[in-house]
């Protein structure tokens, strides 16, 4: 056998050009496989660790899905909101140990702002329970005091200290809106791979405070001449928030205190469990996954048919090589098991080529995707997957090959000992 | 007959849908004898090697190979004993291309444990000594590719290749063709001189009548071939 494998070895090393031409066409149809289940990984752990000891989200009824991707991940937008009142009586819930509310809807620069209060940085856990920690600064404590994530304060050169105007919505354009009213970078907080990391954290108070004179919905012309002094003085309790994040006293009672608050006789409102609204999404997604995954065996299919094709289109020059082969002792097995280690050896080192140009890949380019999209690549190291599609892309290689290797069994037994060519 | 090195008796072959190709009465070679058998191209010589090799089976007859009746044999016995007994030389280009100097020479030891065993385990060695013995003594050939080396040097790797493990029956089927008439001499008289050393069979094969001097007998396929027709 080893003797066989260095045969088939030289053998490939002889015909180096057309063999490596195969091998890159495998590396790359695996590492377009390999790659897709990382970046499907990353992003199935990301979103995972994005929010972690949160028992129930709780916001206006839309779709669950809905309700956690635009209030943990940021995406979208709220369908209506949830009134103030409503939202102490929540709080004030005996089941409930805890609540973080948040609003939504206004923008820095391209980055979601947040009004909250400091019960979010008290609760708001993400990863493996971990708590949301201060790079540099502190919490917001004046009105126009902002914390933003450690992605807004790399990307915008800011520091604790830096003035910043909020936009209205979400439009990425410079100072529309509320220029009126700025803020100052009161802390920065340290990275969290999460979209935290991306986020301007303001009180809900100061939400409130920059919407005085857009009660229409457009902003008065006059609210600029009401002073930020005066707005201090101002009731600035917020009329509604966008969502709550909550945290039970018992988590046994996660399914009663969720029905309560779904079939809540007020204001409607609708509960999720962050686990169960993730895993539907995941069911959503599956479909799409599955799609892609199809789409990626069937171009390693094409790799490894293009290891028989090269194989096979190289048997009429190689029909020498077999009689010699033959005459001094090989048997017709041999012939077959060197061809079909020869795909083997191409079918391996294909695939592992493809599964190092995946993690060069992500070694390279895994910050930039984690940075825009948020998707941790990096802790996708090869694993069992890579070995895994290693030995299925080998197999599949070596079954492969016994078509050629067939041919020229068959051949080397009727063409006797010398072919003369 | 278990005394002859190749015995055939009423041997018959054709290729499918052609007229027969062979039709031998009677042929024997001793063990240890250098025989030189003579045919034309076409004459079925390829034919006749291919059946005593074993990787052909005639139609009717027999061909004993060291006493084993070949046809009678299994397909992976016949190929035991051409592995493990014979040697074959073939005209140029013959090599593996890919194989340097030495690893033409060892070939055959990967497919036989008793030339392996015969050899010991400095098969390299051997293939050196044996190289040695045919004149190609540089030590800056043996890693060489094959392709690289004269055609009179190719043909000496290919004896070299074919004595390795000391079959029992060397055939060599038109070895000289492609060498000019000293180059040839001298490689028939190695050939000869290293087969009588390992006591060797050694069967010749050629259109060249005028080699027949260089051998203890000399067979005119024509005459023991009744077949008239080319194959």
């Amino acid at each position: 056998m080893r003797a066989l494998l260095s045969l088939a070895w030289k053998s490939l090393l002889n015909r180096k050009g057309s063999v490596l031409l195969t091998l890159f066409a495998v590396a790359l149809s695996v590492a377009l496989f390999v790659g897709v289940d990382k970046a499907r990984t990353g992003a199935r752990e990301g979103f995972g660790n994005t929010i972690s000891g949160t028992d129930l989200i709780i916001g206006a009824p839309t779709g669950s899905i809905n309700l956690l991707l635009y209030s943990v991940f940021r995406m979208g937008n709220a369908t209506a909101e949830i009134s103030w009142p409503t939202y102490e009586k929540l709080a004030a819930r005996d089941d409930i140990a805890w609540t973080v509310p948040i609003s939504l809807g206004d923008s820095h620069r391209g980055f979601r702002v947040l009004g909250t209060n400091h019960s979010y940085f008290e609760h708001y856990k993400y990863g493996h329970n971990e708590p949301l920690r201060m790079a540099e600064g502190k919490e917001f404590d004046d009105l126009f005091d902002a914390v933003i994530g450690a992605d807004v304060a790399r990307e915008l050169g800011y520091t604790v200290g830096t003035k910043i105007v909020l936009s209205h919505g979400l439009g990425s354009d410079f100072g529309s809106g509320h220029e009126n009213r700025p803020f100052r970078v009161s802390g920065i907080l340290a990275p969290t791979g999460t979209p935290v990391d991306r986020t301007v954290h303001v009180s809900l108070e100061a939400i409130t405070a920059i919407h005085v004179g857009w009660e229409s919905g457009a902003k008065n012309p006059m609210s600029d001449s009401i002073s930020t002094e005066t707005i201090r003085s101002f009731n600035l309790t917020p009329k509604s928030i966008t969502a709550v994040f909550a945290g039970l006293r018992q988590k046994g009672t996660i399914l009663r205190t969720r029905r309560e608050i779904n079939t809540n006789k007020g204001e409607p409102l609708m509960a999720i469990i962050p686990g169960q609204a993730l895993a539907e999404l995941w069911s959503v997604t599956a479909m799409a996954e599955r799609a892609l995954m199809a789409v990626s065996i069937f171009v390693i299919a094409v790799g490894v048919v293009s290891i028989l094709t090269s194989i096979l289109t190289s048997l009429n020059e190689r029909r020498r090589e077999m009689s010699i082969l033959r005459a001094v002792g090989a048997r017709p097995g041999h012939i077959f098991g060197l061809l079909t280690l020869e795909a083997g050896l191409i079918g391996f080192f294909g695939a592992s080529l493809g599964i190092v140009i995946v993690h060069v890949l992500i070694a390279i380019a895994g910050p930039l995707v984690s940075e825009r999209y948020g998707i941790s690549l990096g802790g996708t190291g090869p694993g069992l997957f890579d070995l895994g599609v290693l030995g299925a892309v080998t197999l599949a290689s070596l079954l492969a090959g016994a078509v050629p290797a067939w041919a020229a069994f068959r051949r080397s037994l009727a063409d006797g000992l010398s072919v003369r060519l | 007959m278990s005394d002859a090195a190749i015995a055939i008796e009423a041997l018959r072959f054709a290729w499918p849908g052609h007229p027969p190709a062979l039709d031998i009465d009677s042929f024997t070679m001793a063990r240890g004898e250098r025989l030189f058998l003579r045919g034309p191209s076409g004459s079925g010589k390829s034919t006749l090697l291919g059946l005593i090799a074993g990787v052909l089976q005639p139609a009717a007859g027999r061909i004993e190979v060291l006493g084993r009746d070949m046809s009678a044999l299994s397909a992976a016995a016949r190929d035991r004993v051409r592995a493990d007994h014979l040697g074959v030389i073939f005209q140029m280009f013959n090599l593996v291309p890919y194989l340097s100097v030495t690893g033409n020479v060892t070939l055959p030891l990967l497919f036989s444990p008793v030339r392996r065993k015969t050899v010991g385990d400095d098969a390299e060695g051997e293939a050196r000594r044996l190289l040695d013995r045919l004149g190609l003594s540089d030590p800056g050939l043996l890693n060489r590719r094959v392709s690289d080396l004269s055609v009179g040097q190719q043909q000496r790797v290919a004896a070299a290749r074919a004595l390795i493990g000391g079959p029992d029956i060397v055939i060599a089927d038109e070895p000289t063709s492609a060498l000019d008439s000293d180059a040839r001499d001298r490689f028939i008289e190695l050939l000869s001189e290293e087969a009588a050393r390992t006591g060797a069979a050694l069967l010749f094969v050629s259109h060249d009548r005028s080699l027949a001097s260089h051998f203890s007998r000399a067979v005119d396929l024509g005459e023991i071939n009744h077949a008239q027709v080319a194959a």
